[in-house]
């Protein structure tokens, strides 16, 4: 539904001719398009006027840097901008004698709950002794919810039901943590609005009584214009220490992280991008501020394959490939390596360009295409991959029946296989394909 | 009243607390706009800063931006000069925007109506759905609920919880079991022992950009459709008001997936805009059918565009 910003860029640009310096007019002409695409991205709209206000400035009259065209020199400065704007990546503060207390606050549905279990079980991994505290006492099975959690990550919940007061509960909480040598106490505290007096008095008096390092605001990355006053009344009521920035893993913008870090000069600590436990990673501004833009994330995409992919493997077969003894087993390999890196459509997404593509595409085509040509080969004979030649009908009926695919199948497996290993032969020779894949999928 | 009638089944007590949850809304940056239209001259700052009110209410660029242009072209073709007759313009705009709602299936009489409710992680299903089968069960209908949640940590005590308060059943299975056969069972449940009106099925929350989660939505309702005869009948997301320009996206991929028949807008209370309820009428056309307003299982009404544009446009005098 969004157009991404580099794209619209783009289009604006193609219509001015090109010159070496940034005219006013082509700084304004693209700055429209960045105002739209920073509003539809939720950025609040007083934060996109100073933030438009602050690109023009730096942009007029800059001298066109070399192999840049003036879409990519604007985006270049948008882009370090809205660096700037979301600050540098925030850590969590444990210093001094433990238990050291973080308490999550935030609106409800922001994701809390779930936040407070995967914070503990990031701390543990990073050799604390954590204790989850349970008071939110408020929301019907608040407190089971958390208590499971604490099972499902082994980690041990202090709950005392929904009968005592929040800030009560808290304090024994942290009294219990003290006591048994536990050596962070994180605060799970009932969803609220930021308009509610009594219920922000409470956060008060349980901030009060326990002393927290950290008071970290938990925001739904899909939150609204409204973000900007929630935080602002959260951290004058309160004094926030950071941002968790939850859902991540949706397509939301995430504009409101750009509003709320600017407004409050909070910093951004972690984002929650998935349902899984571990779904929790530290907060880099340049790759949010990429996918504001909607300009990928690539480098995530390269992290990730550096953590994932075996390296030796691939070179191996990238020798392989080269040499034409590249074989069906080889594939295999790969096609499995790849998926190490998660789902397709998500790889796509990550990777400029794709973005759009990878909407258009359902996750599962591509997902499900690679199932098969998995199926496929696993139900062939180490012989059958080593040398796909000797696959003949009568072996493709019962490869097809054994991967549940279609003898048409099999052969379009075969046939592309082969037209891979052409387009190895002209590597070789020195021509390059376009897309080693492309025929693939 | 005038916001008395959002409510038109509510009793006098309900109305007064919902109005007042509403007032946010109103002197938020509807209060703002009618300010606006104090000024006189409807010069370029003057649509400037109507075009910035409007898309702070979170009613989207696109739809902001039809919405100033055939403001304008209307001021230009009347000859409208001042700015309290082109305030009268953009109500009559906006409420253009929110159309006629089709009649609800709840209405229909049928031996049991079938609800499936829907939306992403923490837009508030579970109290909606306490609320909805509240709302109901005081209308006389006796109602059944299906915990079909089995994914969320506690979600399924959450609904027990809500059942007991408001004496409403509850079937449910284990956690982590497979939520079709909780549908299933349910179905059956409401048809033969328990003799419901209506079945709602709470459902786990979901990011629309995961395929394999809306795939098992569209299992479940291939479930009641083979139960109940074009079951489900309504189809409500839950979304949640303070939600920006994503809930537009979040509405169409549940729509293209589980075919959404009506919108129930939650935490109403606690934003100051509420916009994006044109925003999802005009580019989906699926109407909001209840707001939620509040934390009480009261706080709950049926959504009326003429009124709730009426009440945001309401000028306090």
């Amino acid at each position: 539904m969004f157009e991404a910003l580099s794209d619209r860029l783009q289009r604006v640009f193609d219509k001015i001719s090109q010159r070496g310096v940034l005219t006013e007019a082509d700084v304004d002409a693209a700055l429209r398009e960045v105002r739209l695409a920073l509003l539809e991205a939720d950025v609040n709209y007083k934060v996109v006027k100073s933030f438009i206000k602050r690109v023009r400035e730096r942009a007029i009259g800059q001298e066109a840097r070399k192999g840049l065209t003036p879409a990519q020199q604007v985006i270049k400065i948008v882009h370090e901008e809205l660096i700037r704007t979301l600050g540098e990546p925030g850590r969590l503060d444990l210093s001094g004698p433990p238990p050291h207390v973080i308490m999550l606050v935030g609106l409800q549905g922001s994701g809390k709950t779930t936040t407070a279990g995967k914070l503990a079980l990031r701390l543990r991994k990073e050799g604390q002794r954590p204790l989850l505290i349970a008071a939110d006492t408020y929301r019907p099975a608040a407190v089971k919810q958390l208590e499971v959690l604490g099972r499902q990550i082994q980690i041990p919940v202090h709950s005392e039901g929904t009968e005592p007061p929040p800030p009560d509960i808290a304090v024994r909480g942290v009294q219990e943590a003290r006591k048994k040598g536990y050596t962070v106490a994180i605060i799970d505290t009932a969803g609220r609005l930021h308009i509610d007096d009594q219920m922000m008095a409470e956060l008060e008096a349980i901030r009060d009584r326990t002393q927290p390092k950290e008071i970290l605001l938990v925001v739904d990355a899909m939150t609204g214009q409204d973000a900007v006053r929630v935080a602002d009344e959260f951290n004058k009521r309160v004094g926030l220490t950071g941002l968790i920035l939850t859902k991540v893993d949706g397509d939301a913008r995430g504009g409101a992280a750009i509003s709320v870090r600017e407004v409050t000069g909070v910093p951004i600590k972690f984002l929650g991008v998935g349902e899984k436990l571990d779904a929790l990673e530290p907060f880099h501004p340049d790759r949010l501020a990429s996918r504001i833009l909607g300009m990928g994330d690539i480098l995530t995409l390269i992290e990730k394959a550096e953590q994932e992919l075996d390296r030796k493997k691939a070179e191996e077969a990238e020798r392989r490939l080269l040499e034409g003894t590249f074989t069906l087993e080889d594939f295999l390999e790969q096609l499995q390596e790849m998926k190490k890196l998660g789902p397709l459509s998500q790889l796509l997404e990550m990777i400029p360009g794709m973005n759009r593509l990878a909407r258009q595409l359902p996750a599962e085509v591509t997902d499900k295409q690679l199932k098969r040509i998995e199926a496929i080969i696993f139900s062939m004979t180490p012989e059958e991959r080593r040398n796909p030649r000797i696959i003949n009908s009568s072996r493709k009926r019962r490869i097809a029946r054994g991967s549940g695919t279609t003898v048409q199948e099999v052969n379009q497996l075969l046939r592309q296989f082969r037209q891979m290993q052409q387009l190895m032969k002209q590597l070789r020779k020195g021509r390059l394909p376009g897309n080693l894949f492309g025929g693939l999928f | 009243m005038v916001l008395s009638k959002l409510f038109k089944r509510g009793s006098q007590e309900d109305a007064e607390r919902i109005e007042k949850s509403l007032e946010k809304t109103r002197r938020g940056v509807f209060g703002h706009i009618a300010a606006l239209f104090q000024q006189q001259e409807l010069d370029d700052e003057f649509w400037e800063d109507l075009e910035a009110l409007l898309i702070q209410a979170d009613i989207g660029v696109q739809t902001t931006e039809e919405l100033i242009d055939r403001l304008r072209a209307r001021v230009q073709k009347e000859g409208v000069k001042r700015a309290a007759d082109a305030y009268a313009l953009l109500k009559e705009e906006m409420l253009r925007l929110l159309g006629e709602a089709p009649p609800s299936a709840l209405e229909t009489p049928r031996l049991l109506t079938v609800v499936l409710v829907v939306g992403v992680n923490g837009s508030g299903k579970t109290t909606s759905i306490a609320k909805l089968a509240y709302y109901l069960k005081q209308r006389g209908k006796k109602v059944l609920l299906a915990a079909a949640d089995t994914f969320r940590a506690a979600a399924i005590d959450q609904l027990r919880l809500w059942g007991e308060r408001i004496g409403v059943e509850v079937i449910a299975h284990q956690p982590g079991s497979d939520p079709g056969a909780v549908v299933y069972d349910a179905i059956r449940a409401a048809q033969e022992s328990r003799k419901a009106d209506v079945l709602i099925i709470d459902t786990a929350g979901r990011l629309h950009t995961k395929y394999n989660l809306m795939k098992e939505l569209q299992k479940i309702r291939t479930i009641c459709a083979r139960q109940v005869h074009r079951a489900p009948h309504e189809t409500y997301l839950v979304l949640d008001a303070t939600t920006g320009q994503n809930a537009l996206i979040q509405a169409k991929k549940f729509k293209e997936a589980v075919d959404i028949t009506g919108v129930i807008l939650t935490k109403l209370d606690g934003t100051a805009k509420g916009g994006i309820v044109f925003a999802i009428q005009k580019e989906l056309g699926v109407p909001v059918r209840f707001i939620g307003t509040g934390e009480q299982v009261t706080d709950f009404a049926e959504f009326d565009p003429q009124a709730f544009v009426e009440a945001l446009f309401r000028q306090d005098t």
